[in-house]
Formats: structure tokens, sequence, C-alpha cells
């Protein structure tokens, strides 16, 4: 699990699969289980797509609790870019590499746009949160404003004003889980977590200190979803700098 | 000290260096047998022809060259992948035509001499880890094709990493000795008394197509042992086992119609039976690339191996009831969505469990790792979109996957003793 930051999150996997992922498995066993394996298997993407349900959730919708992201609705550049990293090894949690490792490009792009084309309500998202006013705000001017001083761009400039991603490629940044979000800065800036070049995320993260990440991983969890959740089409302006994301 | 005690002690020193000596000279001896001088001025050849390139590019598929010299994500036969052994980390080497970092300066002959007696074209003896005790059997004309075809990849500059080995490993001499006793170089002979399919199949699995490596077992210094055949063995530094292809109960294929053994080769499954962990790597990468000529041929040799003169196992006489219960409760809420109640899987999606002998088997490490990394069977060219299943590392603990696999392994007429928390506890 290099993309984590230490034993803690993996206490959290475990009590989340605990508490989410054994009533999800009844709930499936429940709905239609061994009556459902006596008939034909459907011919479809998300039987095929069974496999990531453990942790992504059903229909890879997730959930904001612990640690997994997210898939449905995110830009399927973005999602095959990630697929293809954890298969040739730009990243590294090893489930996810063990998943991949010999699957074709083409079933890469097709689990892609199966997941970027699920249109599924987001859970509430939590308003609780144990950072200070102090910490919020700092995340708050760093995800709207960024720091010129220091060569941060503000996260609104690339992932969308609203902050739900870009296509075609570059992914929203809320409904996910605050260990999520932090523990990929952090893997960013340990440099645990690549891109094809020019890997715009990897500089921006060797510029961010622990407390950036604290700050602006809990004011990003706590943002409510805004009425249309969906990736703007397009960017109003140039990324500030140059990225493979633009050229999925 | 008088000289009445100095003499015999002076002459049992002498004799002793002497038969160091004399071991020594054997050990290099052995080391260089069969090797024909390489000339000083032996320089790289160009020559080759499209056909040949092309034979080449087939027969380094079949050898799964890139399995071990392409790192993941990095440019094609650059090297750099390290091979986990029991007594250190072997990096594979850049085969790229780079003068400096790669094989660039190297004849056809010393490649011959790399792939055939196992020594680098700078004289060094190469790992085993590097398969020539099965590379050794390759043709000469094969070699030079495969040769021709690395000479067409773009050059990449990438200094080989130094192996990691454990002391006296990582020497030349304690790999000398080792040579000396454990490698034989050897061409392929073929038997005149079988066809000549079988012949083609026996030179592909004994030679390019490595399969002892993973397939047999090994002897304390890590030797295939070849008089064993493809008896099975568990795959260095893994945590797989590699079942026998030789066995009934494994994973032998004496009884499958040769049809079924090429689907299993070029699709990854069959009605049978379907490849997981390594050798879905094998056939993502390798053996869903060879021609039906040539998995027909593997496919009758591995058939007609001679079957292992093993009893075929015998269920165990009481099962801890406890145990399964606990075991089944698991697989109604987590197994039986995809499996089914009764373990009878769904043709073309999930295995069936029940009389299953992958299921089965004595031996219960790719058990433990399937449930605890889920996986998907290789996407190939036959079964271009696999389904899959969800790793259950996250979900159960280690208590949880021994009671969960001794259900499954004692349910429906299966036959596998059960496991505890110690089995699964191993990686």
């Amino acid at each position: 699990m290099a993309e984590n930051q230490g034993l803690l999150h993996v206490h959290a996997f475990t009590r989340f699969a605990r508490r989410t992922l054994r009533p999800l498995a009844l709930m499936l066993a429940a709905a239609g289980g061994p009556a459902l394996a006596q008939a034909p298997v459907p011919d479809t993407m998300a039987q095929r797509m069974a496999a990531c349900i453990a942790c992504h959730g059903r229909e890879g919708a997730a959930t904001n609790a612990g640690y997994f992201p997210r898939l449905a609705g995110k830009p399927a550049g973005y999602l095959y870019n990630q697929l293809l990293s954890f298969r040739d090894g730009r990243r590294f949690q090893s489930d996810m590499t063990h998943l991949v490792a010999h699957l074709s490009d083409a079933y890469l792009r097709e689990i892609a746009e199966y997941f970027a084309g699920l249109d599924l309500p987001y859970p509430r998202v939590p308003t609780a949160t144990d950072a200070s006013p102090d910490t919020l705000a700092r995340g708050r001017a760093l995800a709207l404003e960024g720091d010129a001083a220091r060569g941060i761009p503000a996260c609104v400039q690339c992932h969308g004003a609203q902050l739900t991603g870009v296509l075609p490629a570059i992914p929203g940044l809320l409904g996910l889980p605050r260990l999520y979000l932090a523990s990929q800065m952090g893997a960013w800036l340990t440099d645990k977590r690549h891109a094809p070049a020019p890997d715009c995320m990897a500089e921006i993260g060797r510029r961010l200190s622990n407390a950036d990440i604290h700050a602006v991983a809990s004011w990003l969890a706590i943002q409510p979803m805004p009425a249309d959740p969906k990736p703007a089409a397009s960017l109003p302006a140039p990324l500030p700098m140059r990225c493979s994301a633009e050229t999925p | 000290m008088t000289r009445a005690v100095a003499k015999p002690l002076l002459i049992a020193l002498a004799v002793l260096a002497l038969l160091a000596a004399l071991a020594a000279a054997a050990v290099v001896a052995l080391n260089l047998r069969g090797e024909a001088a390489i000339p000083d001025d032996a320089a790289p050849v160009q020559d080759a022809t499209p056909g040949q390139v092309e034979r080449g590019r087939y027969l380094a598929l079949a050898g799964n060259c890139a399995g071990c010299h392409t790192a993941r994500g990095g440019a094609d036969y650059a090297g750099g992948v390290g091979i986990d052994t029991p007594f250190g980390t072997v990096v594979a080497s850049n085969l790229t035509p780079d003068d400096a970092t790669g094989i660039g300066r190297w004849s056809p002959a010393h490649f011959w001499r790399a792939m055939h007696h196992g020594r680098s074209k700078d004289g060094r003896l190469l790992y085993p880890a590097f398969p020539y005790p099965s590379y050794t059997r390759v043709t000469r004309e094969d070699s030079d094709a495969i040769y021709a075809y690395l000479r067409t990849l773009p050059p990449v500059a990438r200094p080989n990493d130094a192996h990691r080995l454990r002391f006296p490993y990582g020497t030349q001499a304690a790999l000398a000795v080792w040579r000396a006793a454990s490698f034989r170089p050897a061409p392929f002979t073929p038997d005149p008394a079988k066809p000549a399919e079988w012949n083609r199949g026996a030179y592909l699995v004994g030679g390019l197509g490595h399969c002892i490596a993973c397939h047999g077992s090994r002897d304390g210094l890590g030797a295939t042992e070849e008089w064993r055949g493809l008896a099975g063995g568990t795959i260095p530094g893994q945590g797989w086992y590699a079942p026998a292809l030789n066995a009934p109960h494994e994973a032998g294929v004496a009884d499958w119609p040769i049809d079924d053994i090429v689907a299993l080769l070029r699709t990854g499954t069959a009605p049978r039976g379907s490849v997981t962990g390594p050798m879905a790597e094998v056939v993502y990468r390798s053996t869903q690339h060879l021609s039906d000529e040539d998995l027909r041929a593997m496919a009758l040799f591995l058939r007609e191996l001679p079957p292992a003169e093993t009893a075929s196992p015998t269920p165990p006489a009481r099962r801890d009831a406890g145990l399964m219960a606990r075991g089944a409760k698991i697989y109604d809420q987590q197994c039986a969505y995809c499996h089914g109640d009764q373990g009878q899987g769904a043709p073309g999606a999930y295995p069936p469990l029940a009389g299953n002998r992958a299921v089965n088997m004595a031996t219960t490490t790719n058990l433990v790792q399937i449930v605890r990394r889920g996986g998907f069977l290789p996407a190939t060219e036959g079964n271009p979109r696999p389904y899959g299943m969800p790793p259950f590392g996250h979900v159960l603990d280690d208590d949880e996957i021994a009671a969960v696999l001794s259900y499954i392994r004692g349910a429906w007429g299966n036959t596998g003793a059960e496991l505890g928390r110690r089995e699964v506890m191993q990686r």
C-alpha cells in the first residue's frame, strides 16, 4: 500500500470494510445471490465489474466514509489513465496493480468508459470535521486562490470552477474521503504516485507541505456537491502548467 | 614446535593445497565444457532477413523474454525487473542493442554462449534466474533469430542494476561451484520414436517455454530438478505454487482433449480450468501469441507426460463442525453470489468450486492468494472481457479466510483438508 501514508490508513480500511462491505455483500446475496448464480450470468459490464464493488461500492458509487474513491461519473480519460498507471507501474496500490496486471488497453478503456458513464446520486457529504477553522480557511484559500508565491496554482484553475473535474481527463475533487485525498497528495509529495510526463500534479505535490495537504484535503472533503455534479465540458482558460491530462 | 611435528603438517598442507587446486581446476573445466572459443574480433551482425527477424520476435514471445527483461511501463527489453530468489534478487539485464548498456557490441556467438552456456560476453557466469538450464536446449538457429530480432529494437541507454545477492551467492566462485554441480550445457535431443509434433512440443516446453522453472521442484541450491520433471513446485519469492503437470489431481491434462489444452494456453480459460496468478501472466505475455501448430505440439507433449506415481488424495476422516459452520456462513455472504450456493459456478464467468482440483490440491497457497487478492483472467483475444473476483483481503481476516476455504474444501463432495490460520499467514 505504498500510496497510503501509514498503518493508520490500513486500519481505517479494515474498519470501513467491516462496517460497509459486509452489509453490502449481504444485501447482494439477499437480493439475488443464489438465484442469480443459477441463472445465466448477465453479459454486461456491470456484472464484469462486480470485482470492484468490494472496495469502490456498488456500481462504483462509493461512499465518502473510509478511503476508497468513487468511480462513477469521473471523466473516462482520467479513469483510463489511472488504470494504465496501475498496470504499468506509475501507481502502486497493491490490489489495483494485481487486478489490472493482465488486462488489455481496449478492456481498460471499456472499464473506464463504463464507470464514467454511470450517473448515480452522490451520498450526502459530511459537514462535521475535526479540522480547525484556521486550517479550513487555509485549505479554502489553496483550493480557490492557490499560493502564487510558492508556485502552487489554485485547484479550481484545473479541476473546474465547481471542482467537479473537466472533460476529458481531469478528475473532480469533491465527494471524496479526506483520507483518500490526503494520501494521494502525500503520494505526490513522497514520489509514490506518477502520471506520464509532464506530470503536473507531481510538480505541485512537491511544493506542498504536510500542513497544506491536511488543510486542503479537510476543506475539500466537506464541500457539498453542486446541483450539477458532472465534470465541466472544458476549461475557461488554458492550464497554468503543462500536463499529460490534457492529451489522454 | 619440533621438526618431527612440523614435517607431517607441511605434507598435509601441501596435499590439501594440491587437492584444492585440482578441485578449482575441475570447477573451471566443468564451467567451460563444450564451449568453443569466440574470436576476439567477433562483431555484431546486421545482415538478418526480415523473415529471421520476425521469427526471432515470435521466439522471444515463446520464451517470454519480456516477462523479466521488460519492466512494468518500461521500454521493451530494456531490463530492470528484479527476480526474487531464496539467495537474493537477480536483476534482468538490458537486451536492447545499446553499445554501452545493452547488447550492442555482442556477436551472435556471444548471444548463443549466453543462451547455451550461461556465460556473458565479458566472460562472467550468469545466474540461472536467467533460465539457461532450459535455454541450453534452444538451437543455434533459433538463438540467432532472437539475436537478430533484438538488434532491431530501439537502443535504450539503461545501465544494468547490480544484483542484490547475499554472501557467498553473489560471488563468481560460488556460481562456478553451483554450475559445476548442477548445470550441463546440452542441445535438445529429439526422441526418434515419437512423432515430429511431439518433439516440437518437447522442444518448446523444455527449451524456450522453460516451464520447469515454475512447474518443477528445486534442490537446496536452487537448481531445477530435471529428473523429477514437471512435478510441481513453489515459485520462489512469489507465494504461488505451480501445480504438477503430470498429476491428474493437480494440473495434469492427460485426459483433456487437445483443443481444450490449446484453448487454455491461447485464451486463459478452458472447459475444465482457467489460469490465475503467474500463469495468467504467461498466457497474457507469451502463449496467447503462439501459432496454433506450436500450441498443439505443446498440448500433445503435455498430454503425454508420463503420469506421476502418486496416490490420489483421500478426504480427511473427520472435519471440524464448528469451523465448517463458520466457513459456510462466510461462503453464503461473500462467495455464493458468483460461485453459486452449491459451488457450481457459472460457465464462462465464474469457476465451479465443487469438484475443482485447484480447490482440493494439497498445497493451499494459491487459494489464499486468490481469496486475498482476487483477480481477472488475462484479457486475451479469445477472452477479451474477463469477469473478475474482488480482493477479500480487506473484508476477511486470516481466521475467516481459513474458515471459508476449509468449508469450500469440504463441501459438495470436495476432498481437501481443512486449513488453519498458520497456512493463511504464510506468504
